[in-house]
């Protein structure tokens, strides 16, 4: 129990079921898994991102991990205490504690209610007596904004404008986790490089663990202490960020690892293309989930599940795992590398 | 530019301002740039530089605080900012398609994906059943996986990167002159962001039409984009074709962006680079360049507004520095 090194947060078999289809008259309703069992854990201090295509599950289980999606199946432990089955009431003195960023930043912030509000609507929800004023300002200055939009309304920002609001409403109450969806897509680079050296400023002084969802392999590469690449529903790989960027050895990270864009418009590209076809999440590949777009799958890829096998120390959902650099075979059945 | 090409789009002398209760906020000055036909034009700047205030200028589209004050917009010679409401609307319907910055925004929630890609299809004659064939195909072609299955949904059942993907393809169903994207990729990984950018590329040179297209993504607008303009606190301060602006920033603020990218920083680091300094107040714009309070080069003589200098064959900087490529390249500045 809380003891020295407890774990912020750990989640086991997280599972996540949706229906889908028609609600009401003719039509059948379908289930599918938007997160089909994931583990990890995370410990105060550290950075964890969730990379992966786009649909694969990342928003889904980062609103699980806030209680703001119900799961099927699994366990979520925060420092400590299981937190999964918790109803909105007992789950509010956590919501001190940990925070989200939302993917949306415009659609996750109240139409009606204006940007000063906003920003320190947790201290009222909580009831912590403040100068909001000065808590305001500090906050806004916090992520690049002047007082002048303490007026507005959301829709009268710009979108990399409602981004940081939300990125100061994250923060306010200096919460020991916080799980951020896409903090600075929509951003520009030298904005962006504020929010996560703010972000990195509080690791640094409070100990702020961190679950990082973001499209910028670039960011992750800096940012990340650990991370996971989502296929599916379900992690690819997970370890160390640096032996990952290194030598990916599951297939599917290694095509996404390549195919990041440069900001050099002259540089030859040396890209491991995937086949269009993404599979159904109501019929799921059988054997590896992958091995329909796999360039490197082999006969036998679709008869049976590959366990995790360890790799440094990471885990590769792969029966044959990458060596650093590997190419895909010349007989791939991809399409041809673009450019 | 400056070359007799046919321009689509030219813009001049663009001024918007908006009333907010704290004063009268200049969001767009003297803005001017041009689209060629066929061309895919790149927008970058600063967080809250105006670009999305260009894009609904160009539409009459602006916020009801919002006003042109003064400057032209021409499409196909015709001035938007004098056209009528009606006109316009036609005009957007079918010459001009957007995909705005906030997917959620431009998908209704209560409709289903299917009935909407139907709806924006009212004009052509095909029945329903061929209609919604053409969806599929558009979102097998943007890789929303069971695309037939995906016309029964609504909108908050796909992730948001998906979500910008089905409003790529509405787009691109209507197979218009000029395509306007305000960043349209930033929900999508890298594998399906390549993937998007080849699709944009087939198409535009299938249908033949021009691309405005805005992302904070340089990488993306290294690879997409034949010209790139950059903007900073309401101006444009350095356009030119991609290669010239990426491999010969003319105006400190494009350096300085360039340089920020962490693309760029080949060592891991936690601290990542920024501009120091702020953006001038938009109330109270300063007289001189736009950029002198957080440029590292400014000079007294930056007091005065500097001049658009051309620095090469279609290449422009606002900035008193600014020099012809041969020059520059002797006299690098530190
Ligand atoms: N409310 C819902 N009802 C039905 N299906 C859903 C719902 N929310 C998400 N899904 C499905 O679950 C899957 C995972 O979605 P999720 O939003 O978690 O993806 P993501 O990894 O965050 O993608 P992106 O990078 O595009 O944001 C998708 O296939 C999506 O269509
Ligand atoms: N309706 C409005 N009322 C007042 N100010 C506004 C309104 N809409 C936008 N602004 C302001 O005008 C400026 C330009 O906003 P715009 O949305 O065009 O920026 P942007 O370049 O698209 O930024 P981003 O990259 O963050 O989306 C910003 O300072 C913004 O706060
Ligand atoms: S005009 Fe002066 S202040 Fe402006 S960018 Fe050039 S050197 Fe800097
Ligand atoms: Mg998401
Ligand atoms: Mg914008």
């Amino acid at each position: 129990m809380p003891g020295i090194m407890t774990k912020i947060l750990e989640v086991e078999d997280l599972e996540v079921a949706f229906r889908i289809g028609p609600a009401f008259g003719i039509g059948q309703r379908k289930e599918l898994l938007g997160v089909a069992g994931v583990g990890f854990d995370l410990d105060p201090g550290k950075t964890f991102a969730l990379v992966g295509e786009s649909g694969s599950g990342k928003t889904t289980l980062a609103r699980a991990v806030n209680g703001l999606q119900a799961i099927s199946a699994g366990r979520i432990v925060f420092d400590g205490q299981r937190i999964d089955d918790l109803d909105a009431r007992r789950m509010k003195p956590l919501r001190l504690r940990m925070s989200m960023m939302f993917q949306d930043p415009v659609g996750s912030l109240s139409p009606r209610m204006k940007v000063g509000d906003l920003v320190t609507e947790a201290y009222r929800i909580h009831g912590i007596d403040v100068d909001f004023r000065a808590e305001t300002e500090r906050l806004l200055s916090l992520v690049g904004l002047s007082m002048d939009v303490t007026d507005r309304f959301p829709h009268q920002l710009s979108g990399g404008q409602a981004r940081r609001v939300g990125v100061a409403r994250a923060i306010a109450l200096n919460p020991e986790l916080i799980i951020a969806d896409e903090p600075t897509a929509g951003l520009d680079v030298s904005i962006q490089g504020e929010v996560l050296n703010l972000l990195n400023d509080l690791r640094e002084r409070l100990g702020l663990a961190m679950i990082i969802i973001t499209h910028n392999l670039h960011v992750v590469r800096h940012v990340a202490d650990r991370m996971a690449v989502m296929y599916l529903g379900r992690f690819v790989e997970i370890g160390p960020t640096d032996e990952i960027f290194s030598a990916p050895a599951h297939p599917y990270t290694a095509a996404l690892l390549s195919a990041n864009p440069e900001p050099d418009p002259d540089r030859a590209k040396d890209r491991i293309a995937l086949p269009a076809e993404v599979p159904s999440l109501l019929h799921r590949p059988e054997g590896c989930e992958f091995h329909t777009r796999c360039p490197w799958a082999r006969q036998d890829c679709g008869d049976e599940i590959p366990e995790a096998v360890i790799v440094g120390q990471r885990r590769v959902a792969c029966r044959f795992p990458l060596e650093r650099g590997e190419r895909p075979p010349a007989d791939s059945p991809t399409d041809p590398p673009t450019k | 530019m400056s070359l007799p090409t046919v321009n689509l789009l030219t813009i001049r002398d663009l001024n918007v301002r908006f009333a907010t209760e704290r004063g009268e906020l200049h969001a767009l000055r003297d803005v001017g740039l041009d689209i060629g036909k066929e061309r895919i034009v790149g927008i970058v700047g600063e967080s809250g530089c105006g670009k999305s205030t260009l894009i609904n200028a160009i539409l009459g589209l602006l916020a009801n605080n919002g006003r042109i004050d003064g400057g032209r917009i021409l499409f196909n010679g015709r001035d938007l900012t004098r056209l009528d409401p009606k006109s316009m609307q036609a005009l957007r319907g079918i010459e001009i398609a957007t995909v705005f910055q906030d997917p959620m925004g431009a998908l209704n929630p209560v409709i289903s994906v299917g009935r909407q890609m139907r709806n924006i299809q009212y004009r052509s004659s095909l029945r329903n059943k061929e209609k919604d064939a053409r969806s599929v195909a558009m979102l097998q072609r943007v890789r929303i996986p069971d695309a037939k299955q995906a016309l029964h949904r609504f909108p908050h059942e796909f992730s948001g990167g998906m979500k910008q993907r089905i409003a790529i393809a509405m787009a691109l169903m209507m197979e218009p002159a000029l395509l306007i994207a305000d960043e349209p990729t930033t929900a999508l990984d890298a594998t399906l962001e390549v993937a998007t950018i080849d699709l944009l590329k087939d198409l535009q040179a299938g249908i033949g039409c021009s691309v405005l297209f805005i992302s904070h993504h340089l990488g993306v607008i290294a690879e997409l984009c034949d010209e790139v303009v950059v903007m900073y606190a309401g101006e444009v301060v350095e356009r030119g074709s991609t290669s010239q602006v990426f491999n010969h920033p003319n105006h400190p603020y494009t350096a300085r962006l360039l340089e920020c990218d962490p693309a760029r920083q080949a060592k891991r680091t936690r601290l990542l680079p920024t501009i120091p300094g702020e953006i001038p107040d938009l109330r109270h714009r300063p007289p001189g360049c736009i950029f002198a309070s957080r440029c590292a080069d400014h000079r007294s003589a930056c007091q005065a507004p500097p001049p658009e200098i051309e620095v090469d064959n279609g290449h422009f900087a606002r900035c008193i520095h600014a020099r012809h490529h041969d020059e520059n390249s002797r006299s690098r500045r530190p």
